[in-house]
């Protein structure tokens, strides 16, 4: 028998038990689509994470101060502040992978517009910090040299902050508003930013030169700076060597002697962004892991209703063998059952899967990513399945005695 | 004590040679189902075999329809000796020289006639036009080609027979084995399935059919009867004319489902 006639054989079969064969379907259709969603969905996540890391900056090495220690009290990376502006100098010009080095201080600060009040992130910087984000104003322009050479009191403004004082779509260049009790002008608005790792709002800052910053808002301790500082290596590749020459340098102009505790630290941000996205791809397996366990189970529903479906008919196999039908037939007749079930279940399973993953992608606003490789898994796993759990009641099928299964009543 | 019948013209189509059958139901019981069967069947005859239940019938009838191997003596069809065949082999043989008809028709139920009837012909390996063709030539031949589409639901219990009749028949067998054919089907119907046996009796087929009703004996050229597991009684008859139904609507000439 060719297998075109055992396919149609088969079909016809489960033709004759619609309901019965679409609910043992569902097993593998809702297997197979979560195996896609669920992939898709830890893909997206990736992505995302990927993507927020990408938007903190690129290359970028934070460097904090060394923590205090007092009363049997540990303060925590920053806690005392350790790192010099004459730091921050050599680090810009004496590292040959350093390509950018900006101070970074920051503080909450209620700002108060003509109109509002509204409590926002402040930062004091340098231009640096601009390449090492890769950020520039939308309108508008950034502050310059000049302004935090003479630290001038203007300022550029994230998109949110610029809304909650002024009003959505209002331009804030031109405007002023007043920072614990001194005026700054808005001289730019900065480019949309979206949401950091942790879920802060990138766009609900200011940022002004951190001469202003030091002078206005916060002062610190004369040599010190009160912040970190960002670092911009000259490439990835570098990121890694230029965490290692900062350490060097640094321990060198602190004089830590060897043996000593770093009174710094230097936090390589590509290795966070690479652990993230491996909690990300663990959660993804487990995910996708949960999801093959559902599609094993749809195998076993296939098995269980094939069991069935052969104690059904026993007469009817007994009638296929009266008229002819080899054991190799009737085998092949059931497994053929399965595989169909389980193929048909895969190809539904693959458009529910992609449905919800769009759903899911267009919920979170993740970017919708299917993998191929995941696709052709899933389904070659629901046909394997279909073998694999449809051999034993096509081979029970296959074994019957012609004689008692046209007897069985 | 067999009796030998009266002679018969024509070639010998199948020879049992002292065939036994003993099942082994463990713990040591055996059963012995048929102790010694010899029986010559000449190619278009119409044996009625009767025998009350357990007389060894039903064996006997598994046994030439190819369901079962004997424990000893020798089965010969078409020369063959076919009582060592493989499971594989004897799936052939019934394929090729077999029609089963069942008294509960055992047609497979949401499938139309010409699907139940070309159901022998994909195990055969025909073409989808041969099986095409030959099931409607088979269902003309029971007189059914204008219900080739109909479910076995949707037709009488006399059709659903001619259905299965038409099944067996579509292989074009030498052999025709019906097991009490009539016993779901009123006495109307009976005689109509019978005259139709006759025919093809007549167009050479040889048929073997087991009932335990005299009347439906009557029928067939010869009768055989069993009793525990051996042929008691033998004898080729003049059988009846199964006289064909009075004319009528052809839709009412049909029994209990």
């Amino acid at each position: 028998m060719n297998p075109f006639v055992t396919f149609r054989v088969a079909l016809r079969a489960l033709m004759r038990n619609k309901t019965r064969s679409g609910l043992t379907m569902l097993g593998i259709v809702i297997g197979v689509s979560a195996v896609i969603a669920m992939v898709a969905i830890g893909e997206g996540a990736k992505v995302k994470v990927a993507q927020a890391f990408d938007a903190m900056g690129t290359n970028l090495l934070m460097v904090h101060s060394g923590s205090s220690t007092g009363g049997g009290m540990r303060g925590g990376a920053g806690s005392m502040p350790t790192l010099t502006w004459g730091d921050l100098a050599a680090l810009r010009t004496e590292v040959s992978t350093v390509k950018y080095a900006a101070p970074v201080c920051q503080t909450g600060a209620s700002l108060q517009s003509d109109e509002q009040n509204w409590t926002a992130t402040v930062v004091g910087t340098t231009l640096d910090y601009f390449a090492i984000r890769n950020w520039g104003v939308v309108k508008g322009v950034l502050f310059t040299q000049a302004d935090v050479d003479s630290g001038t009191k203007v300022l550029v403004m994230g998109r949110t902050t610029a809304e909650k004082l002024f009003g959505a779509g209002i331009d804030p260049v031109g405007r002023s508003i007043r920072i614990r009790g001194s005026p700054f002008q808005v001289v730019g608005m900065l480019a949309e930013k979206g949401q950091a790792p942790m879920g802060q709002d990138y766009d609900d800052t200011v940022v002004m030169p951190v001469s202003t910053f030091r002078t206005k808002i916060q002062g610190g301790l004369g040599n010190f700076i009160p912040g970190v500082v960002f670092v911009g290596a000259t490439s990835a590749s570098t990121t890694s060597r230029a965490q290692r020459d900062i350490e060097d340098l640094l321990r060198d102009r602190h004089h830590v002697q060897a043996g000593i505790e770093n009174d710094f630290s230097v936090r390589n941000l590509s290795e966070v962004a690479s652990a993230s996205q491996q909690g990300t791809q663990i959660m993804t397996t487990l995910l996708a892991a949960v999801a093959a366990v559902s599609l094993v189970v749809g195998g076993i529903g296939i098995m269980n209703i094939l069991l069935v479906s052969v104690t059904e008919r026993t007469r009817e196999i007994g009638v296929r063998m009266a008229i002819g039908a080899k054991p190799r037939n009737i085998l092949a007749q059931f497994l053929v059952e399965a595989l169909t079930l389980s193929l048909i279940g895969g190809l539904v399973g693959i458009g529910l899967g992609i449905l919800t993953a769009q759903q899911l992608a267009a919920t979170f606003q993740w970017p919708l990513l299917l993998r191929t490789d995941i696709i052709l898994l899933a389904v070659g796993f629901s046909a394997a399945i279909g073998i694999v759990f449809g051999m034993y009641p096509a081979w029970k099928a296959s074994r019957l005695d012609p004689i008692d299964a046209l007897r069985y009543e | 004590m067999a009796m030998q019948p009266n002679s018969a013209d024509g070639p010998v189509l199948l020879r049992l040679d002292g065939v036994t059958k003993v099942y082994h139901l463990g713990d040591g019981v055996d059963v012995h189902a048929l102790r010694g069967v010899s029986l010559d069947v000449v190619a278009g005859e119409f044996v009625a075999v009767m025998g009350a239940s357990g007389s060894g019938k039903s064996t006997l009838m598994n046994l030439l329809g190819c369901l079962d191997r004997p424990t000893e003596g020798a089965y010969v069809l078409e020369g063959r000796d076919v009582s060592r065949l493989s499971r594989n082999d004897l799936a052939e043989v019934r394929n090729r020289t077999m029609g089963f008809v069942f008294q509960s028709f055992n047609l497979l139920s949401r499938t139309s006639a010409k699907e139940n009837v070309e159901l022998p012909l994909l195990y055969a390996g025909a073409t989808g036009r041969e099986r095409k063709e030959r099931a409607l030539a088979s269902l003309e031949r029971v007189g059914l080609a204008d219900r080739a589409h109909h479910h076995p639901n949707q037709l009488s219990g006399g059709q659903q027979q001619r259905v299965a009749i038409a099944r067996a028949l579509v292989n074009q067998p030498r052999i025709l084995l019906a097991d009490e054919p009539t016993g779901n089907l009123d006495s109307r119907t009976s005689v109509e399935i019978m005259a139709l046996f006759q025919e093809l009796g007549r167009s050479g087929i040889t048929v073997v059919l087991v009932t335990h009703e005299p009347d439906i004996a009557a029928y067939a050229t010869r009768v055989v009867v069993m009793r525990d597991g051996r042929v008691v009684d033998d004898r080729r008859q003049a059988p009846l004319a199964a006289v064909p139904p009075p004319p009528g609507d052809p839709d009412e000439a049909g029994g209990a489902p």
